[in-house]
């Protein structure tokens, strides 16, 4: 999977950490607070990188022309490039973590309630300019031609496989009473917090000192 | 006399608005949401439903979504209540 971007602290460090970012529109609104933990591990004399999933970002592909399995091999692709030791999923990424790496799942997210949310948020939307849709008759026609939710292209293909995906097996979770505060990803708008990365950060560091 | 409904309900509105700890206990019934807060917009209100669903442990039909619903505190306080005593 070559051609694809990536964001790394990278000093060809022993302890080496890949993060699979969150999804869609929570990427967005997660991504100050990756950084912030990546400029903590860093500090902390860890490497770290956080790759752009392909369709995504900086890529050159077609967002609708990927498939989860496809981005699946990317991230795996990723860990062996970047000689990763250790592998952080965040939210929607937990989908995605290469399960043969030790590492953590940020408050992981299924496929499913990624899917129904967006989706939902598209019949808000639609109901707003007087059109009705429901989730059933979205999903069904999506699974045959592709749907574009907040404004992602998704493929056909990639909404079949989606919406079974469960986190990758394996990981230790972090649960956001273990950072405090409330989630990032549920803020109506992008927001950083300090004390989250702190926290994220140290039980990253911390499980990677062993 | 707030009950767990209402306690959960504004911490939720605490996380998806980022308010400071305290302030969503200034919400009164007839405190606007929907279309009062620029930055509800259709993503940030689907979250926050999916997230009543989770912490109320109910189930939101999107048929039951309309502007009435969301228009003020009160509103939605009404339904989670009404959600929680019919699951």
């Amino acid at each position: 999977m070559a051609g694809e971007y990536a964001l790394a602290f990278d000093q060809a460090r022993a302890r080496r950490l890949l993060i699979v970012p969150a999804l869609f529109d929570e990427a967005n609104r997660m991504r100050r607070l990756t950084v912030e933990v990546m400029r903590r591990l860093d500090g902390a004399g860890i490497d770290s990188v956080l790759p752009d999933l392909p369709g995504c970002n900086e890529s050159l592909q077609p967002l609708a022309a990927q498939t989860p399995q496809g981005w699946r091999r990317a991230m795996a692709a990723a860990a062996q490039h970047f000689r990763a030791t250790h592998v952080l999923g965040i939210r929607g990424g937990a989908l995605l973590t290469p399960p043969g790496l030790p590492g953590w799942h940020y408050a992981p997210a299924k496929g499913a309630s990624i899917l129904r949310q967006l989706i939902r948020a598209r019949i808000l939307a639609a109901r707003e300019a007087g059109r009705d849709e429901s989730q059933d008759t979205l999903l069904a026609a999506g699974s045959m031609e592709g749907l574009e939710l907040s404004g992602f292209r998704l493929g056909p293909e990639f909404l079949r496989a989606f919406q079974t995906l469960t986190p990758q097996p394996g990981a230790s979770e972090v649960g956001q009473d273990m950072i405090g505060g409330g989630g990032l990803w549920l803020r109506a708008e992008p927001d950083e917090d300090r004390r989250q990365a702190d926290a994220l950060a140290a039980v990253l560091a911390i499980g990677m000192r062993a | 006399m707030q009950t767990d409904i209402d306690q959960l309900l504004r911490h939720i509105l605490t996380d998806v608005l980022g308010l400071k700890a305290g302030q969503a206990d200034g919400f009164t019934i007839e405190t606007g949401l929907f279309g009062h807060l620029p930055e509800l917009d259709s993503m940030a209100v689907a979250g926050l439903l999916t997230e009543m669903e989770d912490r109320l442990d109910i189930m939101i039909d999107d048929d039951e979504i309309d502007g009435e619903l969301l228009e003020t505190y009160g509103s939605l306080l009404a339904f989670a209540e009404a959600k929680r005593a019919a699951a």
